[in-house]
This record gives C-alpha cells, sequence and structure tokens, in this order.
C-alpha cells in the first residue's frame, strides 16, 4: 500500500516535472503570478520583460491576450490561459504552449486579469519588439509606423535589434531613418545623439524637425538673486525689455513668491462689496467712476484690512529687481541642445532654399493661369483695342461648355480632350456674333463699347445662373492629372498646374504663329495699325475683325476648361478673373504678347509674394497686388513693354 | 450768362418744381405725418432713390460732362455710407452699454465704457479693442466731416497720381475698377477694423432719436434726401453753367485741344473728381442710416458699373437724365427683383422676373447704347422738337462728341 502510494505520487511528480517542460510559458506565468495579480503599473514591469525576455515564440501571443484583457486564470488550478467567450457566461480556455482548447469554463469559475491603460501602453511597448520583428512585412510597417507616432525611449533598443533581421529594403530604410530619430530624441549616450543630429542636419522631413524641436523647448524660471549655473540657461529675460512688466510679475505670482496684483475688475469687485452707507472707503459711490479714485478707495479698504493690499509700482519693480527671470531648456545638456539648433539652422537654411524654389513654381502656376486668362484679351483688347467686359463671361461659358461635354462623354480623358476644341468653337461663335451685333457698330467709341459690352456681361451671367443654377459645377479632371509632383518634402507641385502651364505655352505659340506666320495675322496687324490703308490694299476689314474677335473669345472659352479644373465652374467665374486679366494686360503694355506674359507674371509673382509675408490672408495680397500695380502704372503708363513709333498708334 | 443760361434752360426750375411736389406728395401719404397710403419701408425706398440720384448726378458730371469714366463713383458712396455709420454704430452702442451699465453697483469708468463698447461692436471678429480708425467715432461733428474728406482726399490722390501721368479713357476706367476692386477686398477683410463682412448693421436706429417711431425717422430722412438732391442738383448746374463747365466740355470733347490752349487740364479734371467724390459720400451717408446695413458688397466694382448703366440709360450730360436714370431703372428693378412683378406663362416656360430681369436690364442696355445715345433724355430734345443740325454724320457721343462720325475714321 505504501509502495503504492509512493508509486502514485512519483507519477504524479513526473507528470508535474513532464508538465514544467513541455509548458515552458505557464511556468513563466507561474513564477510571474503574484506580480501579474497584483496588476500595478509600478511593479508589473518585469513579469513583462520575463515573458518578453523568454525568447519563447509564444511570448506574442501572452502579450496580445494580456494587452486585450483576454488573459484568465482559471480559479481551481491557477493556470493562465487565454479566454474566448463562446457563449453567454461560457469562456473556451486556450493554452498558451500548446495553442489548443484544453477546456471550457463559466466565467465564476475563472478570474480575468484587467490591465490599466498604464500596463496596457507598457505590454505595448514590449509588444512592438515582436511586431518589428513579424513575419508579414504589413503588420511589421504598421508597427513601425506606431513607432514613429509614439516614439519613446523603450523602443529603441528594439529598433535596432530588428534591423539585421530586417528583409524588406523600403521597411529596412524606414527603419532605419526612425532608428536616427529615436537615437537623437532618446539614446542615453550623448555623443551618440549628437552624431545621429549632424547626420541628419541636411535631411528637409517634417520628422526630423518635429523630432529636433522639442529637445529646444524651454520653461520659464525665477530665481531669488541670479541663477543657478548647472541650469542650461540660453536666455536671461529682462523684465520690461525681453519680457513684460506684468507677465514677469505674474510669473512671481505664480511661483508664490510675491502677492498678486490686484487687477481693476478685481478693485471693482472688492469695492462693490463693501458699499456701506453710500461710501465705500470714505469715498462716495457715485465719485467712483475715475479709476484713480477707485484705487484711493480701495488703499483706505485694504488699511482697514477688509481686503488684501494691492502692490504698487515701487513694490513691483523692488520685486523684479530682487529675482532673476531665465529660459531654462527641458534638455539639460548644452552639447545636445548646441547641437540640435545648429542641426534646426541648417535644416532652416535649406529648408529656406526649397521654399524659394516653391515660391517660385507656385508663381510659374499663378503666371499661366493669369496669362491663360488674359491671352484673348490681349487680342481682342491688346491687338484691336476693343474693351470687351464680357470677355470673363466667355470664360465662363468655356468652362460650362466643359461641365456639358463631361455630362455627355463620362470618360474624363476624351471628354477633356473633346471640350477644348468644342469650347473654343463655342466661344469663338460668340464672340463672332457680338462682334456683328454690337461692337462693330462702335469702333472708335471705347467708352460705349464697354458699356455695352458690360451689358451683354450681365445678361449672360444671369443667363447662365438660370440655365446652370447659382450652385458650383465641377469639371473633373481626369485621374493622370490628380495628385502632385513631390519633389521633396517641401517642393510640390500638382500635375494640373503642370497642365495649364504646358496649355499656356502652347497657347503663346499657337499666337504667335496666327500672327507672325499666316495671312490672318499679317492682315490683323496691317488693321490695327491703319484701317483705312489696309482698306485700301484690298484687305476686308469687317472679315479680320470678325476673325480676330473670334479668335480671341475662342481662346479665352479653352481658358475656361482649363481654369474650371481647379476652380468651381459658377456664373461668377469670369467676372473673378476679368479685372486681372485687364491689368496683366494693360500692366504688361498694349498691343504685345510678350507685355501680356511679362504683365502676368509681374502679378503672378508679385501675389506669390505677397501672400508668402501673410500666408493666411489673401484677401489683403490681393489688395496690395492691386495698389501695387496703380502706383506701377504711374510710373510706366504704357506697361512693361511699351510699343515704339509707329506702332504705338498715337 | 446766369440769368440767359437759366432762360435757356427751363429744365432746372421745372425739376426743383416736379421735386418739391414729389417731396409734398409723398409726406402727405406717409404714415409718419400723412395719411399712411404709403408705407413706412416704401417712403424709406424712395427715400433711398433720391440718394442714388444724387450719386447718379455726381457720376453725371465726371462722365457726361468731363467724359471720366469713373467706376469708382459708387466705392465713394459707399465710404461716405461707412464714415457716418462709425458714428451711429458706436453712439448707438454707448447707449445701450450706459443703460445696462447704470445698474452696476459702481458707476463705470470711462475706460470700462469704451471697453464694453468695443467688446459689443468688436466681438464678431475677435477682437475687443477700437482699431486706429475709430478715433472720432464719438463725434458726429467729425465723422460728418470724414463723410466729405475720406471719399474726398482719396479720389484727390488717387485722381493726381492718375491724371499727372494722362491716364485717360478706358485705362483710366480699369484703373478705377481695381481701385475699387482693392478698396472693397480690404473691407472684406476681418482684421481692417470695419467689422469685415460683417459690415456696419443696426444704423436705422438714430442715437437720441430711440423714442421716434421709424415711421417719422423715414419721413425726415427723406426730407433730407430730397433736400440733398435739390441742393446738389443746383451746385451742379451752377458748376456746368459757368465758364468752368465750358472748359469742362471742352476736355470731354478734345482734351489736347483745350491743353494747348493754356488750360490746367489735369487740376480741371481733378478738382471735379474729387468734389464729385464728396457728393457721392454724402449721398452714401444719407442712404446707409435709410438702408440699416453697409458691407463691403456694396462697394464691389459692380456697383459703380450699375452706376455707369443708370446715368447711360438716363441721359448722359444732362443733369435730369441722371436722377431720371437712377429713378428709373432702380425702382424698375427693385419691382422686377422684389417679385412684384407677373410671371409671363409661354406654355412650355414661365418666365419668372427675379431670374430674367437682369438678363432684360443687361440687352436693354446694349441696345440704349447702340441705339438711343441720349438716353431716357433723349424723349425731351424730341418733346421740344430740338433737333440736331444735319452735320453729316452720326453723333459719336460724349467722349468724342466734337468729333464727327467722318472726321473720326479719317
Amino acid at each position: 500500500m505504501k509502495n503504492l502510494l509512493l508509486a502514485v505520487l512519483a507519477v504524479a511528480m513526473s507528470c508535474t516535472l513532464l508538465h514544467a517542460q513541455e509548458a515552458p510559458m505557464q511556468t513563466i506565468l507561474q513564477e510571474q503570478s503574484a506580480l501579474i495579480l497584483d496588476n500595478s503599473r509600478r511593479t508589473v514591469a518585469p513579469a513583462i520583460a520575463a515573458v518578453s525576455d523568454s525568447g519563447l515564440p509564444q511570448a506574442q501571443d501572452v502579450l496580445q491576450a494580456w494587452q486585450a484583457k483576454n488573459l484568465w486564470q482559471r480559479s481551481a488550478d491557477r493556470l493562465f490561459f487565454r479566454g474566448e467567450k463562446v457563449e453567454g457566461k461560457t469562456y473556451a480556455l486556450y493554452d498558451f504552449d500548446s495553442g489548443e482548447v484544453v477546456g471550457e469554463a463559466p466565467s465564476s469559475e475563472l478570474k480575468q486579469i484587467k490591465p490599466n491603460s498604464g500596463i496596457r501602453a507598457l505590454i505595448g511597448s514590449a509588444l512592438v519588439r515582436f511586431q518589428l520583428q513579424d513575419p508579414d512585412p504589413k503588420r511589421r510597417l504598421a508597427a513601425l509606423t506606431s513607432v514613429q507616432r509614439n516614439p519613446s525611449a523603450e523602443v529603441l533598443p528594439s529598433l535596432r535589434e530588428s534591423l539585421a533581421e530586417e528583409s524588406d529594403p523600403e521597411i529596412l530604410a524606414m527603419k532605419q531613418r526612425a532608428e536616427r530619430l529615436l537615437t537623437m530624441a532618446y539614446d542615453a549616450d550623448e555623443d551618440q545623439r549628437i552624431a545621429a543630429m549632424s547626420e541628419m542636419s541636411g535631411d528637409l522631413g517634417v520628422d526630423v524637425r518635429a523630432t529636433l524641436n522639442p529637445m529646444l523647448s524651454t520653461r520659464r524660471a525665477v530665481f531669488e538673486g541670479p541663477p543657478p549655473d548647472t541650469l542650461n540657461i540660453p536666455e536671461t529675460l529682462v523684465p520690461g525689455e525681453t519680457i513684460g512688466v506684468t507677465e514677469a510679475y505674474d510669473t512671481l505670482v505664480a511661483a508664490n513668491l510675491v502677492p498678486a496684483r490686484v487687477t481693476a475688475d478685481e478693485v471693482r469687485n472688492a469695492l462693490a462689496e463693501h458699499i456701506v452707507g453710500g461710501t465705500v472707503g470714505g469715498v462716495p459711490v457715485h465719485r467712483l467712476d475715475d479709476p484713480d479714485i477707485r484705487l484711493q478707495a480701495y488703499a483706505a479698504l485694504a488699511q482697514e484690512g477688509k481686503v488684501p493690499p494691492a502692490p504698487d509700482t515701487a513694490q513691483i519693480a523692488q520685486a523684479l529687481a530682487a529675482h532673476s527671470f531665465v529660459k531654462v531648456y527641458l534638455e539639460p545638456s548644452a552639447r545636445v541642445t548646441d547641437a540640435a539648433s545648429e542641426a534646426l539652422d541648417t535644416i532652416a537654411l535649406t529648408v529656406g532654399a526649397n521654399q524659394t524654389f516653391d515660391l517660385i513654381l507656385d508663381g510659374l502656376s499663378l503666371t499661366s493661369i493669369y496669362f491663360l486668362a488674359a491671352i484673348g484679351l490681349a487680342i481682342t483688347f491688346g491687338v484691336m483695342g476693343v474693351i470687351n467686359m464680357a470677355h470673363g463671361e466667355f470664360i465662363m461659358m468655356g468652362a460650362y461648355t466643359g461641365y456639358v461635354v463631361q455630362q455627355i462623354v463620362p470618360n474624363h480623358t476624351a471628354s477633356i480632350l473633346l471640350a477644348i476644341p468644342l469650347a473654343f468653337a463655342v466661344t469663338f461663335a460668340a464672340g463672332v456674333l457680338m462682334e456683328r451685333l454690337v461692337i462693330r457698330w462702335l469702333y472708335n467709341r471705347p467708352l460705349e463699347t464697354l458699356l455695352a459690352t458690360f451689358g451683354v456681361s450681365i445678361a449672360l451671367q444671369q443667363l447662365a445662373k438660370n440655365i446652370f443654377g447659382t450652385q458650383a459645377r465641377p469639371l473633373t479632371s481626369p485621374s493622370w492629372l490628380d495628385g502632385a509632383w513631390v519633389i521633396n518634402d517641401v517642393v510640390a507641385i500638382s500635375y494640373i498646374r503642370i497642365a495649364i502651364f504646358v496649355l499656356a505655352v502652347f497657347f503663346l505659340c499657337v499666337y504667335l504663329f496666327i500672327m507672325r506666320r499666316t495671312r490672318l495675322g499679317l492682315e490683323t496687324r496691317a488693321v490695327t495699325q491703319n484701317p483705312s490703308m489696309a482698306a485700301s490694299m484690298g484687305i476686308n476689314l469687317n472679315k479680320v475683325n470678325m476673325m480676330t474677335f473670334g479668335l480671341g473669345s475662342g481662346i479665352a472659352g479653352v481658358a475656361g476648361v482649363a481654369i474650371g479644373l481647379f476652380a468651381k465652374v459658377t456664373s461668377e467665374l469670369g467676372s473673378d478673373y476679368i479685372v486681372q486679366s485687364f491689368m496683366t494686360v494693360v500692366v504688361g503694355g498694349v498691343g504685345n504678347i510678350w507685355g501680356t506674359l511679362a504683365g502676368a507674371a509681374m502679378i503672378g509673382f508679385l501675389q506669390k509674394g505677397i501672400e508668402w509675408f501673410n500666408p493666411s490672408n489673401t484677401l489683403a495680397a490681393q489688395t496690395f497686388m492691386i495698389v501695387f500695380i496703380i502706383m506701377f502704372i504711374q510710373f510706366r503708363p504704357r506697361g512693361i513693354i511699351a510699343l515704339k513709333g509707329r506702332a504705338a498708334g498715337d | 450768362m446766369q440769368r440767359a443760361y437759366q432762360g435757356r434752360n427751363r429744365s432746372t426750375a421745372i425739376f426743383l418744381l416736379l421735386l418739391a411736389v414729389f417731396t409734398l406728395v409723398v409726406t402727405l401719404l406717409s404714415e409718419g405725418v400723412g395719411i399712411g397710403m404709403v408705407s413706412t419701408s416704401f417712403v424709406k425706398t424712395l427715400g433711398k432713390t433720391l440718394c442714388l440720384a444724387l450719386v447718379a448726378i455726381s457720376m453725371d458730371l465726371v462722365w457726361g460732362y468731363a467724359g471720366i469714366l469713373s467706376l469708382g463713383h459708387f466705392a465713394f458712396f459707399g465710404l461716405g455710407g461707412y464714415m457716418i455709420g462709425m458714428w451711429l454704430m458706436y453712439e448707438r452702442t454707448r447707449e445701450i452699454v450706459v443703460t445696462s451699465l447704470a445698474d452696476a453697483p459702481i458707476p463705470p469708468t470711462a475706460q470700462e465704457v469704451s471697453d464694453a463698447v468695443a467688446n459689443q461692436i468688436f466681438g464678431v471678429v475677435g477682437t475687443a479693442e477700437f482699431p486706429l480708425i475709430w478715433t472720432f467715432a464719438d463725434s458726429l461733428f467729425a465723422q460728418l466731416l470724414l463723410v466729405v474728406l475720406v471719399p474726398g482726399i482719396l479720389a484727390g490722390v488717387f485722381g493726381w497720381l492718375a491724371f499727372r501721368s494722362r491716364v485717360a479713357g478706358v485705362y483710366l476706367s480699369i484703373l478705377t475698377q481695381a481701385m475699387t476692386l482693392a478698396l472693397s477686398l480690404y473691407l472684406f477683410q476681418n482684421d481692417n477694423g470695419l467689422r469685415g463682412n460683417n459690415g456696419l448693421s443696426g444704423l436705422q436706429n438714430i442715437p437720441g432719436l430711440t423714442e421716434v417711431p421709424q415711421a417719422l425717422v423715414s419721413v425726415w430722412f427723406f426730407w433730407g434726401a430730397a433736400f440733398a438732391l435739390a441742393a446738389g442738383y443746383l451746385l451742379s448746374v451752377w458748376v456746368v453753367s459757368g465758364k468752368f463747365g465750358s472748359v469742362l466740355r471742352g476736355i470731354r470733347d478734345d482734351e489736347a485741344r483745350v491743353r494747348f490752349l493754356g488750360y490746367p487740364v489735369e487740376a480741371y479734371k481733378l478738382v471735379l473728381f474729387a468734389g464729385t467724390a464728396c457728393l457721392a459720400g454724402i449721398a452714401g451717408a444719407l442712404y446707409y442710416p435709410q438702408a440699416g446695413i453697409i458691407n463691403p458688397a456694396e462697394l464691389a466694382p459692380i456697383a459703380s458699373i450699375y452706376l455707369a448703366v443708370w446715368v447711360a440709360i438716363g441721359g448722359r450730360g444732362r443733369l435730369y437724365g441722371a436722377v431720371i436714370g437712377a429713378g428709373f431703372v432702380s425702382l424698375v428693378s427693385s419691382w422686377f427683383t422684389g417679385g412684384q412683378a407677373p410671371d409671363v406663362p409661354l406654355g412650355f416656360y414661365t418666365i419668372k422676373w427675379v431670374d430674367w430681369w437682369l438678363v432684360v436690364l443687361g440687352l436693354s442696355f446694349v441696345l440704349v447704347t447702340l441705339f438711343a445715345p441720349k438716353g431716357i433724355g433723349g424723349l425731351f430734345d424730341l418733346l421740344e422738337r430740338r433737333i440736331a443740325p444735319d452735320r453729316h454724320g452720326a453723333d459719336l457721343g460724349p467722349d468724342q462728341g466734337a468729333l464727327r462720325e467722318k472726321e473720326a475714321s479719317e
């Protein structure tokens, strides 16, 4: 019997031993059981370390289950399992080591481990190590993104460890970059940090600046007498110069070094509380509409001890003189802050150079928009001298043509390619019609032309409103024009703007070709310079005027399609551009396409330049630009490129 | 000379007589003093129309008489409105603030009152301090002075710059339009000190007259507008009938010739441009207390162009033409766009005048320009059987008035 008992005991013990060998994770969990159950952020760290450093493949599962509150302990034998709800209050229990279901149990026989958010964060950073080495590249990438979003000192070793194992070159590059950034911010070794900073100082990435900037963050500190030398102090503040007196004094108040100031509001409230029989501190209430008398009354109250005394100017000055105000870097090492500010300076220089380049690109694209909007006017106004206030409405007509074509032809590429010639045709016809019906009766009467075409302009605008409604209509660009050409983090230009630039150059060439190489251009120039002489040479004035006006209007229509691609198409689309277009032609110099180009460039770059000073306020930029142009015309009334001699006309 | 002019032009006397009769009739029919057949809001509309007629006269002076097509006179009109609006809004808000602070246990200091007023006025644009340009807002006299000075000085500086560099004709028009655009864009900014696109509001409440019903106030403003129109008309008649007016017409017809005759053309133009800007400012200062609100949209370039439309339809170069144009077009416009005009059913489509009025206005404007350059005022010539002498060619219009078609084409 005794032997039998011994034998049973031996078998049972061997079972337990076997259990320990077959279930290493359970063993670890049992060893750390006290800490796990304690469930305190301060003490739990060794338990997490024991699991994650175990080198077991199950470690990740345990941590994930723990973090997701899926870790359960069976009350009967105190073993830990991953629990999964089956139905009602019954849970299936998965063993960590085997990964298999070992049984089911109602929640009354189980104890759930519920880590608080602090513990979950600790588990999270331990998990990063596994996730960064996950076989699935997507999960590695996700882990890396989360490291980039919430950088901390803890993940740095895990990140470094994962570098050697990384097989995907793209992710490797990203990991290396993240490692450099974390090194700058969190490495224990100062030299390492400084080295990383100088290495990254040429980099334009926003992340580099986002890492460097917090290192230079400061707090304001107050000391009685001079500040201690041990602190990393970038700047000493002088009250009244680098820091306001009130602000400095309030800093002292916040540090509980001096009595609080009494504000005007507090004085008023205190006085209102202490009105006794129509007087406060001996002053009749009706005289209290003067701040000085209020202060007198308050001082009287303070002498009676009813209110706290207000420090006067002399006391404030004395308190300020007795203390020194400094800015202190949160980062204690001066070498690190110096290196960081040096790196930031270098980056700022590179960023500045790139921003200038970006500004030039922006200016160039605005130039091409203005040029495109004005090139039609350069023909009708510049060459023919007709003031066409309805020019903006021709632009709008072109944009609406594009919109209508898109309703019929769903393919965006095909519809845009179709819309451009169609818009030209529609506005060409409208231009010819207007020239025949209105403008030809008004040659030699420029002001009347202005008024008549303005009448056409309001009629067309209202007509568009009646047909298409007041809401903005979309003109969608083909998908290959979506997105932007990104050169680096600072310089980027959208493909639509490049397309508009190309279109502007194309129309410049078309204009030059027509004016210089075709019969129509020759006749137009002849008619412009001397109509009667041209007529006597056999040129049909009516036909030339009609064709030229139609050409200018047609180009306006095409510009409308281009403008509609990035602006909303409304009936007011044209009137937004009309003043700028006239400005472009007038500033550039009437009658010369290069002048129009120069005018568009001046207006475009000027507007972008002014916007650069005050990016939040484009209205101000436009205002200043127009004022500048008005001034400019004072000095060059004939524009940048003025025609000379006979071509000038008068 | 003066007597002779009036003898030849009975229009001034007739106009003043008609204006007086009109004022009397409206007064007798108004709710405020008369039998109440004309509603208060319509009295306000009529009063506003008289102000528009006044600004149209100032436009007619620069355009019809001197050939300067200014597309900025409605901006001067708006500036006048802003100047009086600042005082109205300040005083009105101060009254409210003082009343509400009177209940406080301790009388407010001047600073507290001013802070509370600033907070009330500028709360909508996120500040609570008076900008520098409101320095004189507490003084009616100073703001009344600014009503004249601000448009006058702006027009003076702009005109001086433009005229001395010989910017003329359409270039000047475009330049004035740019000035108007710049001004309205500036006013649209929230941090300019004039409440950005919120504009100034509550202007119909006249400080000190809170007890007086609006029906009565509207009649007073109507009288004020009628008086200002009469005075402005007389002033304009006096200006254009003397030697000054002759020089102006000379400048309109052939500027170079007048310059070679030794007249300082720039000075004449500048005086006229700035003077009419002042007149426009006064008209605006009378208009906006009746409208009750002013915002930057009122100053947009389109408004100044409409002003030109009114004058052109009424008839340029004759003062009563401008009045007729402004009155006729603005009243007809508000009739059509106010939804009072009956819709026209065409069977397949119903013409709603709210939508189609602008189309009609635009096209009729083209027709007037093409076929009746003299505008509605030209009808009076037919009435008087005053027929232009046959000079072998069509009239080219006021801007090149001295040139006949034959000459111009040479």
